[in-house]
């Protein structure tokens, strides 16, 4: 994307680069023009890279001493935790190391939202980024199995009976699942598999959605075209890297005292007792990351409705780019949008919250109200808001009132009150 | 700034929200001082000590705990007892094993890569010898209850006779922080029921709180060690994120930009 050549400087450099441009990648990667005002809710990229990488190592180690069998599960889990060198610190991460990916995914999906990352030209990154997501709750809830604890086991149970909705084919497909008549054995030896499998899936999905972010380059605070390189513009290293990587650190302290001082406290203490088809827990809880959804899921009275407006609300997400009809990108110029974006933040932090209630009485309530709004949202208040809304002019350019000294959203806010 | 605020608004809502529910649905458990909470947290050797006497004396009879060997009593940050004493330990207890060289098998006494003995062969003995209810194993049972350490130790010391107007069914007892307020497990502990070979005296309370801490290292044995390096990680990222922000602040300033 750089407008000159790379030429490697050695004979060797040049020998093997003419044969595979490698050495073109590194410089493409390195030179990469991005854009100067980018904040730090766009070092979640990198921070997100950070977190597939550790699960990735962490879970490479621990599946060399983990038993996938129902009988030894939950004792080679112990084991890991008691007698492998290390065990309890690699495990720990790998845990609390779900819910840091979870937490930086959200982020990562809400600054997109703000600033309108997913429009034209960026539809594709924004779509694999939704697939991305999907395998990341996939990978989530078949690791959460892994331990074969009470919660694993009744959690397995009641995801995979969500199949059971579809009608004619639902319970064969919940038997096929399975490998047998309930969540047993082959469950786990499968779900074991598909867990090792998905982080690889992702990894590939992360290169196309980085290369696909590398064809227009990053958007911006101001959410307008940046000329690339121009002044509006830094190379990706030193400036990003040392930025990202200053991020990256706040992020792993408090990954770190998480992992240190409080582990299990985003975990389910029923997880800590061994799998038992006979006893059912007094509530079956997802993990926090999966909470809104299965809100949704619940304030449905049909199984299989709900089910579908579970997936909708995931699915809805991919339409979001023809959704929004607005050419502005980023809300600084939307006074409207910010209003309903503050509000559908607002709307899916209490759905999560009346996901982990019990489902009746004024949560049920709650939980009605807050799906409804969550669709009314995408279906009804963003494609009208394109038309009605009158934003506020865009600057020219990035450097302008950056060099003017002052923050971007404050700088508009003035030019606003001046006239 | 003030969609800061606004975040923050929305947060306490929901945390004061999930206090008043969780308040209202609870009893308030008993609290007391564990040395092994907080940044530097330390399990107590001789509580200990203590609690493991509690658990062999009066626990263990119903109770199993077949992740923990008995090796793990001479660990670092555990209970901290000598090789000997360890070594002493095991050989009270018997184990089958087998088969020998004539196939036969045989009983010998544990050493210190054994688990610790079971006091049933299996669930349904449990089962049976407790009026149908399985005395759960307590390897880590310090983490497989919602409110932990306090939990049990409020439990154990929970005992009461039931309000009036409450039956209870032969072998069931009331409660007042258990679950449901019923529990099979008559009350196990009573002032002055051992005798501590430190000389503490041991009150209800005393025994409640070493056995209790006791279950916690069984559950998190490498609890201290965590502690130790949480802290000293946690510094060292603390002083290379200050190094580094300094050099953000130094490349930036090549260029008239914020960072």
């Amino acid at each position: 994307m750089s407008d000159h050549e790379y030429v490697p400087k050695s004979k060797f450099g040049k020998w093997f680069n003419d044969r595979l441009p490698l050495l073109t990648l590194a410089s493409h990667l390195t030179d990469y023009p991005t854009p100067k005002n980018l904040n730090y809710w766009w070092t979640f990229g990198g921070i997100l890279t950070f977190c597939l990488i550790t699960q990735i190592v962490t879970g490479l180690t621990l599946a060399m001493h983990y038993i996938a069998h129902a009988d030894l599960a939950f004792e080679s889990v112990e084991h890991i935790m008691r007698d492998v060198n290390y065990g309890w610190l690699i495990r720990y991460i790998h845990a609390n190391g779900a819910s840091m990916f979870f937490l930086a995914v959200y982020i990562h999906i809400f600054r997109s939202l703000f600033y309108g990352s997913y429009k034209s030209p960026r539809e594709i990154i924004w779509i694999i980024g939704i697939m991305i997501y999907l395998l990341m709750m996939a990978a989530a809830f078949m690791g959460y199995v892994l331990p074969w604890g009470q919660m694993s086991f009744w959690g397995a149970t009641v995801i995979t009976n969500l199949f059971s909705a579809i009608p004619l084919v639902g319970e064969g497909i919940v038997n096929w699942l399975w490998g047998g008549y309930s969540v047993d054995n082959p469950t786990l030896t499968r779900f074991f598999t598909l867990h090792y499998l998905i982080p690889f899936l992702i990894l590939g999905l992360v290169v196309l959605h980085i290369w696909a972010l590398h064809v227009p380059g990053n958007n911006n605070p101001v959410g307008i075209d940046v000329k690339k390189p121009s002044k509006d513009t830094v190379p990706f290293h030193p400036y990003i890297v040392i930025k990202d990587g200053f991020a990256l650190l706040m992020f792993i302290i408090v990954f770190a005292s998480f992992v240190f001082y409080s582990p299990n406290i985003l975990g389910h203490a029923d997880n800590y007792i061994e799998a038992n088809p006979m006893v059912t827990p007094a509530h079956i809880v997802p993990e926090w990351y999966l909470l809104p959804f299965y809100a949704i899921l619940r304030s449905i009275p049909d199984k299989l409705m709900g089910v579908i407006a579970m997936l909708s609300a995931i699915l809805i997400l991919a339409a979001l780019p023809w959704l929004d009809t607005s050419k502005i990108r980023s809300a600084v110029f939307r006074p409207l949008y910010k209003q309903f974006y503050w509000i559908l933040l607002a709307d899916v932090l209490i759905l999560g919250y009346v996901g982990a209630m019990p489902a009746e009485g004024l949560y049920l309530l709650i939980a009605r109200v807050a799906t409804a709004y969550y669709f009314i949202h995408f279906l009804i208040i963003l494609p009208v808001l394109g038309f009605k809304e009158k934003t506020t002019p865009l600057p020219l350019s990035i450097t302008e009132p950056v060099l003017g000294g002052m923050p971007m959203a404050s700088a508009i806010k003035k030019k606003e009150s001046l006239d | 700034m003030k969609n800061t605020f606004k975040i923050s608004y929305i947060v306490i809502l929901l945390l004061v929200g999930s206090y008043q529910v969780n308040s209202a649905e609870k009893v308030e458990l008993l609290k007391t001082n564990w040395s092994f909470k907080g940044l530097f947290g330390k399990f107590d050797r001789g509580s200990l000590q203590r609690g493991y006497q509690v658990y062999t004396e009066v626990c263990s009879s119903c109770h199993s705990m077949k992740y923990v060997s008995y090796r793990n009593l001479a660990e670092e940050g555990g209970p901290e007892f000598t090789e000997e004493q360890v070594k002493a330990i095991a050989a009270n207890f018997e184990v089958l094993d087998g088969p020998n060289n004539d196939g036969e098998m045989f009983i010998r006494p544990a050493k210190l890569s054994d688990k610790f003995v079971k006091p049933y062969e299996n669930v349904k003995a449990a089962q049976a010898a407790n009026g149908g209810a399985y005395p759960p194993d307590m390897s880590v049972l310090a983490k497989a209850r919602s409110g932990g350490v306090d939990y049990i130790y409020s439990v154990l010391l929970g005992y009461e006779d039931p309000p009036s107007g409450v039956t209870l069914e032969d072998g069931v007892y009331y409660n007042k922080y258990m679950y449901g307020n019923n529990i099979k497990m008559v009350k196990p502990l009573s002032d002055d029921l051992i005798e501590y070979s430190d000389g503490t005296v041991a009150s209800e309370e005393q025994m409640a709180k070493d056995v209790t801490t006791f279950l916690m290292w069984a559950a998190e044995p490498h609890l201290e060690a965590r502690h130790k390096m949480g802290f000293k990680a946690i510094l060292y990222l603390i002083f290379l994120t200050i190094l580094v922000y300094f050099s953000m602040k130094r490349i930036w300033s090549r260029i008239e930009s914020e960072v």
